[in-house]
């Protein structure tokens, strides 16, 4: 694109510096570009040749059906993918222009991103000290400070009310539906730019998730949200925009409106859309 | 195609409205089949209880006569035909505690690096392979063999002369690589999405291990190290190459009366002496010696469940 305009610089200065201004404001729009990515685990591709981009403070949904490389996704993310034995990546995933390939410190790239996974996992530690796991090995100290993050982040996760008076407790005797939300409460904890969902809600009921996603749509303004979702109207309700992945490809990524409507650019997005298949 | 046919018609007998539980010939069969398994099992569990009640009830029968506090504080006397057990008794707990002191933190940290740190490097994955088909044969190795061993490396090579170093650094190879495997396991034992989930919020790997994973293992090291007391204690061959002698008197009642580069005598070695070097020694000097060796084991292993069971309580999932 810069080379295609620049000779109209020479020719028409003003036409230009709005061309510029208008590309800077699409890159800086741009949270994380992923360009060309390809996974894979020893002889099959989890993901094939992907390239989109998540802009800063959208709610990015990503529906498909089990296997298609959704996880993998934000595994590459986060640089988790370099514990897996045997997974290969090729590609760049660009956050804020930054290759998360070529960082050197991975664990402070981590403590950008908030990541939930479907299975909740409480740590075998208090709720208190589930909580404040990430800012206490980021270095937080202060005795208040951390108060101060259970309480705000418990809150936001919707579950401040049933644990305030048994903080010292175990987090891993919580009922399922209550350690999914001290998960999410842990991967807010370190106040992270980007958070990835990974089907949040499944071990959830639908009233505290319909309280979370509201937390969801508010956190919006500060947070860049990848939402992965078996749910197609959780995708539909919370999500800007939305990609549908299948077998490991990207078969589209769009706005709601046209990824829910009757004509997306896609005829199988519009049948999985419509329960049609998968 | 019988069981299909039983469970049609008695389900006919009895229509859905009024389901209830009838003795069949099918069911007869299963409860006896059901039973009778139970039995079996009970009576494996009891047939394995019992050579150890035997063995224990047989020797503190035998050894009733000379059990005293006095046998375990005064030295062996009249060429061991009578007297006590007080040095190969201090003698063993020297040889157990500081083999112990030598092989635990090497297999614990090496461990360590193998569960939690090899898997994850192309360069050293293959690492852990070796080392398990290192346990597991030297796992298999004769005591005798690592006895050469430590003759050859320890007191011969490395000059350190027949000592109560050199006898425990033999029972410090001798237990390191099931201290390897024990902690290994431990540590295998802690789920790996507690790891998972601190990884994901940016603890390091050190902070991880620190913070979640041996905190939940230690139970299982601890006990681990623990059951290799009773090995370290009851072997003959590797001490009585590298150390251990056939008599020397210490001073009786006190604990630092030996000095790691003197030689010592061991409960074991002493057993086999008196039981079939020495002639004319009364019967009940072997059986008390062998008393007090398993003794001191059992007191080692119930504590070691005592410690088990206080972590266990305490595990947090």
């Amino acid at each position: 694109m810069r080379v295609f305009y620049l000779p109209s610089s020479i020719l028409y200065p003003q036409v230009f510096e709005l061309l510029t201004d208008f590309i800077n404001m699409q890159n800086s729009k741009k949270k994380i570009e992923i360009v060309n990515l390809t996974v894979r685990y020893g002889r099959k591709t989890a993901l094939h040749s992907i390239t989109f981009d998540v802009y800063r403070n959208e709610i990015l949904g990503i529906i498909g059906p089990a296997q298609s490389g959704k996880s993998t996704l934000l595994k590459v993310i986060n640089r988790t993918i370099d514990i897996i034995a045997g997974a290969e990546v090729q590609g760049s995933v660009k956050i804020d222009g930054e290759d998360v390939r070529k960082v050197k410190n991975e664990y402070n790239l981590r403590r950008r991103i908030g990541m939930v996974f479907p299975l909740p996992v409480g740590l075998p530690l208090s709720i208190y000290d589930n909580v404040t796991f990430a800012p206490r090995m980021a270095g937080v100290r202060g005795r208040t400070e951390l108060d101060e993050i259970v309480e705000r982040y418990l809150k936001q996760a919707a579950l401040w009310d049933e644990v305030k008076d048994r903080l010292h407790s175990l987090g891993t005797k919580l009922s399922g539906g209550q350690q999914q939300r001290l998960t999410i409460a842990r991967a807010l904890s370190h106040q992270p730019e980007i958070l990835c969902l990974d089907e949040f809600s499944i071990a959830v009921d639908p009233v505290t998730t319909m309280r979370i996603e509201d937390v969801l749509k508010e956190l919006r303004s500060q947070v860049t949200i990848i939402l992965v979702t078996n749910l197609v109207q959780q995708a539909r309700r919370l999500a800007n925009r939305t990609a549908f992945f299948l077998n490991s490809e990207l078969v589209e990524i769009d706005r709601n409106e046209v990824i829910f409507s009757d004509a997306p650019a896609n005829q199988k997005t519009y049948d999985y859309v419509n329960g049609i298949f998968g | 195609m019988n069981n299909h046919t039983e469970i049609l018609t008695s389900s006919i007998e009895h229509p859905a409205s009024s389901i209830q539980f009838t003795e069949t010939p099918l069911v007869r069969t299963k409860l006896r089949t059901e039973l009778a398994a139970q039995n079996v099992f009970l009576l494996m569990t009891l047939l394995m209880i019992l050579p150890l009640l035997l063995i224990i009830g047989y020797l503190f029968y035998k050894a009733y006569p000379i059990l005293s506090l006095d046998f375990l504080l005064t030295n062996p006397i009249r060429g061991m035909r009578a007297g006590g057990i007080w040095a190969p008794l201090l003698g063993t707990i020297y040889l157990v505690v500081i083999s112990l002191l030598i092989a635990t933190p090497i297999g614990v940290l090496a461990a360590v690096f193998l569960n939690e740190y090899a898997p994850y490097y192309r360069f050293t994955r293959f690492m852990t392979r070796i080392v398990n088909l290192a346990v597991v044969n030297l796992a298999g190795v004769p005591s005798i063999v690592h006895a050469l061993f430590g003759l050859g490396a320890f007191v011969l090579f490395a000059g350190i002369g027949r000592s109560i170093l050199a006898a425990s650094l033999t029972l410090a190879i001798m237990t390191l690589p099931v201290i390897i495997a024990s902690t290994k396991e431990a540590l295998a034992s802690v789920p790996m999405p507690f790891r998972d989930a601190c990884w994901n919020v940016g603890a390091t790997r050190w902070q991880t291990i620190r913070h979640i994973v041996l905190p939940n293992s230690i139970s299982g090291i601890l006990t681990g190290i623990i059951l290799q007391v009773s090995r370290a204690a009851g072997e003959t061959a590797p001490i009585m190459f590298t150390g251990v002698v056939f008599f020397k008197a210490i001073k009786e009642g006190d604990i630092f009366a030996y000095n790691l580069f003197d030689q010592c005598m061991a409960l074991s070695m002493h057993l086999f002496t008196i039981s079939t070097q020495v002639p004319d020694v009364p019967p009940a000097l072997p059986y008390g010696t062998a008393v007090v060796l398993l003794g001191t084991v059992l007191l080692v292993n119930a504590l070691s469940i005592v410690l088990r069971v206080y972590l266990r309580s305490r595990k947090k999932w």
